[in-house]
């Protein structure tokens, strides 16, 4: 099985990116070297801005460069971009609805042994929930690439959500990233998955042990969060009577709370949503956490089966 | 007060035994801060077995002084130096950053006895410690602050903010240190945002600032003294430090910074440690 980094895709493209258009600048905050925007620094040295561990003032300087006109890709680690930088992401950047693109690397509780404090389950909430934003966590590498250059077309902030550890690539190469559409990798009768970033595989695992079962699963990668691909949640509500979530993130707030926003509002159904319980992280190996916070493919299988006992 | 030449050996000698600790215990969880752990060490060292009342069997005893680690990614040194002084058993350090494990990849005081505070996330001590401070002063409780800071650290504009706070309040039961090994995680300070004047700057901002040698106990200790004789203002010594101190092979290194040893670069740098 393909293995790729999505941050190490990002720092790749974003060089491109950058040959392919002067107007890009980057910024970090002293993790440049994590987020892989060290790639582009060693290119575009003069286009590159090290902020130090600043992160305020990182994102005040990208709203200011984007205001005279430059297009700026923002980088550090979820927490501390999406949580240290919160406030003034929503007064200088969401407000003025500047063109500032914010991708955040080690998501999630994938992070592993640096613990609670470099955890990030609650940015997508945290991101969501901001007018004009738009939030984007794709399921492997080849959906980064595509997702970051399509980006860059799309004008207003965003936040794109990648991971640490490499991920199993579960989209082809001919995929073509649409922003606000989801895509469904498997077609099924019986119940909806609706996943989003490692958990997209995860669920297509899920899904073969159910198929064992005489269950039939559809899996729908959700990798654009935010606008929410609402015809699609319907479509799967009606098709299949029952919807799954699964996500890297806190149950409250993210994925699953956007996906039953659509379900109560316009076709309830019932729901099962699988991400990290309302507790904080512990450190430890990135696959042990996975299992320790019950993310792995057998409890969405068994999550699976209480869904359709609710059916 | 001056320290006797036998406790100072035998602080340079605890420093010795915890710079060990901290590279057994990253190598063995194969992840982890040692260069900022090794520069911070000997700080650490004085404070706890030279300077600090505390008690390790009561950790919580109300009367004790505080030290707060606000570069919390240095916990392996505050967790070799708490296993030393008697709050855990010094086995404890083999499962750092391991799933159960007591000893999480950055500070947490509801898993560690001994740590004060929770942290990792850089900017924060200072202002926990000016609170802490506050509460003694309003209790009238004869307790010592201590808080740990790095120099990539002080580029969060939060550290200047309770930097103001301190003084406005007057604190002068609260130290500060600035590990001023003048390496972030991606290069030097002064190549990516320069503190300097260092000193200058807290001076302006209403402190007492002293430079001393981070690596000489001697050096630290005339600091806390100095520290505990300054009335009305709170202290901050700027300790000139290497980062990855006492391992020829790792100081000075950007790398080290969030890298654990290998196995086989550990006995290499256990020996230089003999
Ligand atoms: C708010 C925040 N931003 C970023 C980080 C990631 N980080 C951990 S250590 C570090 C560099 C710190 O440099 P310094 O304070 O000089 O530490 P030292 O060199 O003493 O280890 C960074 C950016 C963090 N822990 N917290």
């Amino acid at each position: 099985m393909e293995m790729l980094g999505t941050r190490d895709v990002y720092g790749k493209t974003l060089v491109e990116l950058g040959r392919e258009n002067e107007n890009i600048v980057v910024l970090d905050a002293d993790l440049a070297s994590s987020t892989r925007t060290s790639y582009f620094a060693k290119e575009f040295p003069h286009r590159f801005f090290n902020m130090g561990v600043s992160e305020q003032d990182l994102i005040g300087t990208a709203a200011g460069l984007a205001l005279a006109g430059k297009l700026p890709f923002v980088s550090s680690f979820a927490i501390f971009l999406a949580g240290k930088g919160w406030e003034p992401i929503r007064q200088s950047i969401c407000i003025p609805n500047l063109d500032v693109k914010l991708v955040a690397t080690h998501g999630g509780i994938t992070v592993g042994e640096d613990g609670a404090s470099h955890h990030s389950t609650e940015d997508f909430a945290l991101m969501r929930v901001l007018p004009n934003m738009t939030v984007i966590c794709p399921a492997d590498g080849v959906e980064t690439e595509k997702a970051i250059r399509e980006i860059v077309k799309h004008r207003g902030p965003t936040y794109v959500r990648l991971a640490r550890p490499k991920f199993p690539v579960v989209l082809d190469h001919t995929y073509q990233f649409q922003l606000g559409r989801s895509f469904t990798l498997r077609e099924g009768k019986d119940l909806t998955m609706i996943a989003t970033g490692i958990m997209v595989y995860n669920c297509l695992r899920a899904a073969e042990e159910l198929d064992k079962e005489g269950i039939s699963a559809a899996v729908v990668n959700m990798s654009t969060l935010k606008p929410i691909d609402v015809p699609a949640i319907a479509r799967a509500a009606r098709q299949t009577g029952a919807i799954l979530t699964a996500e890297e993130h806190s149950v409250i707030g993210g994925l699953g709370s956007a996906v039953a926003e659509v379900v109560s509002q316009n076709c309830p159904v019932p729901m099962k949503i699988i991400g990290v319980d309302d507790l904080f992280g512990v450190s430890g190996n990135a696959d042990k956490l996975m299992e320790h916070f019950r993310l792995t493919y057998p409890y969405i299988v068994e999550g699976a089966r209480q869904l359709l006992g609710m059916k | 007060m001056k320290l006797s030449r036998k406790k100072i050996e035998e602080l340079k000698e605890t420093a010795r035994i915890c710079r060990r600790d901290i590279l057994r215990m990253t190598t063995l969880a194969a992840s982890g801060h040692p260069g900022g752990s090794l520069s911070c060490i000997d700080i650490l060292v004085t404070l706890f077995f030279a300077r600090m009342r505390h008690n390790p069997r009561q950790p919580k005893w109300e009367g004790r002084d505080r030290f707060f680690l606000s570069k919390g990614h240095s916990c392996p040194a505050l967790y070799a130096v708490l296993s030393r002084a008697g709050y855990f058993p010094v086995e404890e350090l083999d499962t750092l950053r391991k799933l159960n494990s007591i000893l999480q990849g950055h500070p947490d005081m509801l898993y560690t006895p001994g740590v004060e505070v929770s942290s990792g996330s850089l900017g924060q001590g200072l202002s926990i410690g000016n609170g802490v401070a506050l509460a003694a002063k309003l209790d009238r409780r004869d307790i010592k602050v201590y808080v740990m800071m790095g120099d990539g650290e002080c580029q969060e504009g939060m550290v200047w903010e309770a930097a103001m706070t301190s003084a406005q309040h007057k604190l002068d039961n609260l130290c500060a240190f600035v590990d001023y090994n003048r390496l972030q995680i991606d290069g030097w300070i002064d190549d990516i945002k320069s503190l300097e004047p260092l000193q200058l700057k807290w001076e302006s901002f209403g402190w007492k600032a002293l430079i001393i040698d981070g690596h000489s106990i001697e050096e630290i200790w005339e600091g806390l003294m100095e520290a505990d004789r300054t009335k009305g203002k709170p202290t901050v010594c700027i300790a000139r430090t290497v980062k990855g101190k006492g391992v020829s092979f790792m100081e000075n290194q950007a790398k080290y910074h969030g890298m654990a040893l290998t196995p086989e670069e550990l006995s290499k740098a256990l020996q230089e440690l003999e």
